[in-house]
């Protein structure tokens, strides 16, 4: 027997001119795994922030159990049962574990009896559904995986029978996912509703029972999982047939013209990131580089892209020394060698998301013949640069004079990406290429990527995505804490094994 | 033993100046721990001591005087949250305008009132607070150590200087051991954490901003109606900032605040003492050299004795709910 404990009735929210949802109708059914899934933007957090009471509607109602209810803030979410675990952990980092489950759910003004049962409650949950958590230790010393537990923990300690999981995998290792995973399916044993947010269709066809579908702020279809596969849910999310699968011809790798010896690198805090790593790359090559968030990348491309200082070690381009502690090249001259670099945070290092289009599109270059001469630039052939390349690389919209940060996600990394490859570069550097891309994007970038590595450039890919580092390298190193763990051919590897090399397991 | 009187009264001294820049570090614990960065301690020490001065002039008792100030502070510090919480203006802006605010009205105000630019006229006895002793305090001084300790120490100092001292243990429970304190630290690390729990940031944000207009009252009475009878201009004199730097060097936490005051404290009582004392190879020491020993003793832990103080997370932020 199915009854909803969920429904939504025409919900409206606009945040200015953007209408992030329009009209939604949504039913969940009691005891069920239910994905929402839609691309970056499609207004699937907006939705759920809506459902938490973070947000309130511009329209609409909302049930619960067959009863109307007036959100107004998260307390009245919790109250009726909704719990949700955000895609940016709502933990404070330096209090414990306990202190952040009982944040708010104190039920009493001076510590004391409460906080004793409350140990001894969240002992049970903990046990009830393995979750293996020390309630003692501090957020800011748990990995990743652990934090998100902390966030089921609480959600239900605070009563709820709802569960919202806001793209819960992103930053997980598979291993990870796998244990999420059965985690949440015990908790629908338990008779819990889950709602998974996703952009991933594999999790959508693993998971769930039902799954509904999100476009451009609009709910454009739901159905049973069973019924349906993973093209057709992307051709529901984009609007058009996508291609899966990336068609890469056989690689004809040439001379090695990057190098990498020995690099050590310090962060601000002076802390040592990237330990003695070494790589070399040809031309012809894409080389992926897999790892977890923050276990050194950053501040290897960095330094690989002259930002940030060598401690120790060599960089060669082309046999020719270009970096080591005493003598190293800036950015600037590393580009006239022939290196490219598209970082990992665009709208931080990538672009200055306050100019227009134009000049994003020459930073780097403004000062090079046509744009500019005797330092004054000039604005007509910088124009009509602008709108040829924009049309080269699908930049929509095509206006120049736009500014950048009303660009989606996927169009301002087009901007980045045209700027950098039109130089024709040797070498590439590349971070997190398609982090908040749309599906379409996704794939135009992708191509880009490998006709590049056709015309013989040198290409480091670095990315937390595994499904994007297995597409497009032809050699995976990954890294963990710092160190280069473990290389293989991309052929016959699987994500699993790439996840325990991950993990800094193997 | 001319020494001994000597380190007792030294003691003594520090006890009593460092006395408004504990309540004042107080205050700024609440104000910060929130999340909301307080500049304006300055301003609202000053503005305290001239309404506790003129309440107590007109009203006669010096404790209605301290009501009045304790009026006037909360109402500055919900004006910086109107313009910095609720309206999400600059904190540090906000603050700078409440300091600049305050030196000019307290000095226009008395002109207007009682014909002197920026001084009001001298309080009576019945009109200030007066120094308390403690029982027994003239009976026990001629017993050794424990008498100096009691009577030249302890005893004889303002109410205000009691308080000061009992309000650290205070703020440290309420910080640490309650759920107010709980929700208070969390909102200044991480306010989405906090909003998601059910708890209203705002709200949260003003309730720590009332506790420090309290607080930072009972500095400014301190000057005016109790060390001082009568309230002059600028009398605060960088007392705000200076218990700002303590609050910062104790890293927002009451017992390392508290340190830091009284070190701060110590070396003002110091520079008193050694003015026109002839030390010996090294001669007299000149005036404003000694004066500036404080600040310079500001100067060289903030450049690194301390060791990085880490601020609240959020400090400064003003929070945004919806994108």
């Amino acid at each position: 027997m199915v009854s909803p404990i969920l429904e939504l009735t025409n919900i409206n929210k606009s945040f200015g001119h953007v209408h992030a949802n329009k009209n939604i109708n949504l039913t969940i059914n009691k005891g069920t795994i239910h994905g929402i899934i839609g691309e970056n933007g499609a207004g699937k957090s907006t939705l759920m922030s809506i459902v938490f009471g973070l947000y309130q509607a511009n329209s609409g109602t909302i049930k619960v159990n067959g009863n109307e209810i007036n959100l107004r803030s998260p307390k009245d979410s919790i109250i009726n049962g909704i719990g949700m675990v955000h895609q940016h952990f709502m933990l404070v980092e330096n209090f414990t574990v306990l202190e952040n489950i009982i944040l708010g759910f104190e039920g009493e003004l001076v510590f004391g009896k409460n906080l004793e049962k409350a140990k001894k409650d969240l002992k049970n949950l903990c046990d009830t559904y393995k979750l293996n958590i020390d309630l003692n230790s501090t957020i800011s010393d748990l990995s990743v995986g652990f934090r998100q537990r902390v966030e089921i923990l609480k959600s239900l300690y605070r009563g709820a029978e709802i569960l919202i999981l806001d793209e819960p995998t992103g930053v997980l290792t598979p291993q990870e996912v796998d244990e999420l995973f059965k985690i949440l399916r015990s908790l629908k044993e338990e008779g819990k509703t889950i709602v998974l947010i996703t952009h991933k269709l594999i999790e959508i066809m693993d998971l769930t029972s039902e799954v509904s579908v999100m476009r451009q702020g609009e709910m454009v279809g739901h159905t049973k999982t069973e019924n349906t596969n993973k093209e057709q849910l992307a051709e529901m999310m984009v609007g058009r047939s996508v291609l899966l699968r990336l068609d890469k011809s056989e690689v004809k790798t040439g001379d090695v013209i990057f190098k990498v010896e020995n690099l050590t690198v310090k962060d601000d805090l002076d802390v040592t990131r990237v330990k003695k790593v070494n790589l070399e790359i040809r031309s012809g090559e894409i080389l992926g580089l897999a790892g977890v968030t923050g276990n050194g990348q950053t501040e290897l491309l960095e330094a690989l892209s002259g930002i940030r200082k060598v401690e120790s070690g060599e960089i060669y381009l082309e046999g020719k020394k270009v970096s080591d502690n005493q003598n190293f090249l800036d950015p600037r001259e590393l580009k006239e060698k022939g290196l490219a670099h598209v970082p990992e945070d665009r709208q931080r290092m990538g672009l200055v998301t306050d100019f227009k289009a134009y000049e994003n599109l020459i930073f780097g270059y403004h000062d090079q013949q046509p744009f500019s001469k005797s330092s004054i630039l000039n604005h007509r052939d910088i124009i009509s640069h602008s709108k040829k390349i924009m049309e080269e690389y699908d930049v929509r919209p095509q206006s120049p004079n736009l500014i950048t940060s009303n660009f989606s996600g996927g169009n301002q990394q087009k901007i980045i990406l045209s700027r950098e490859l039109n130089e024709k570069p040797k070498v590439l550097l590349v971070g997190q290429p398609t982090r908040g891309v749309d599906i379409g994007a996704i794939e135009f970038i992708h191509q880009r990527l490998i006709d590049m590595r056709d015309k013989g450039a040198a290409i480091l890919l670095v990315s937390v995505e595994l499904d994007e580092v297995l597409s497009l390298s032809d050699r995976i190193v990954v890294m963990f804490d710092g160190k280069i763990v473990g290389e293989k051919e991309n052929k016959n590897v699987t994500d699993r094994e790439l996840g325990l090399l991950m993990a800094g397991v193997v | 033993m001319e020494f001994l009187s000597d380190i007792a009264s030294l003691i003594n001294s520090t006890l009593r100046i460092s006395t408004p820049l504990v309540f004042a570090a107080m205050a700024g614990i609440f104000a910060e721990r929130s999340g909301v960065i307080d500049f304006s301690l300055e301003g609202k020490m000053l503005m305290a001591a001239f309404v506790a001065a003129v309440g107590s002039y007109f009203l006669g008792n010096p404790w209605l005087g301290l009501l009045l100030a304790i009026i006037a502070c909360v109402s500055l510090s919900m004006l910086h949250g109107f313009a910095s919480v609720t309206y999400k203006g600059d904190q540090v802006v906000s603050c700078v305008a409440i300091n600049i605010l305050i030196i000019g009205l307290t000095t226009a105000l008395a002109a207007a009132w009682f014909g002197q630019a920026g001084l009001t006229p001298t309080l009576n006895e019945d009109q200030r607070f007066l120094e308390v002793n403690l029982p027994f305090a003239e009976s026990l001084r001629d017993v050794p150590i424990v008498g100096t300790i009691y009577s030249d120490i302890l005893s004889g100092h303002y109410i205000f200087v009691y308080l000061a001292y009992l309000t650290v243990p205070l703020v440290f429970w309420a910080v640490f051991k309650t759920s107010f304190g709980l929700r208070l630290r969390a909102v200044g690390e991480n306010p989405s954490a906090v909003d998601t729990a059910g708890i209203n940031v705002f709200a949260m944000r003003y309730k720590a901003l009332a506790i420090n207009g309290v607080l930072i009252a009972f500095a400014g009475a301190h000057l005016s109606t109790a060390v001082n009878a009568n309230f002059f201009r600028e009398m605060s004199a960088g007392r705000g900032y200076l218990a700002l730097a303590a609050m910062i060097f104790g890293k927002w936490h009451p017992k390392t605040a508290l340190v830091a005051c009284l070190l701060f404290g110590f070396t003002d009582a110091l520079q008193i003492r050694l003015q026109g004392v002839e030390l010996p190879a090294i001669g007299e020491i000149p005036v404003q050299l000694i004066q500036a020993l404080p600040y310079v003793l500001t100067v060289v832990l903030l450049a690194g004795f301390v060791g990085k103080a880490i601020a609240p997370n959020a400090i400064g932020q003003p929070y945004i709910k919806e994108r």
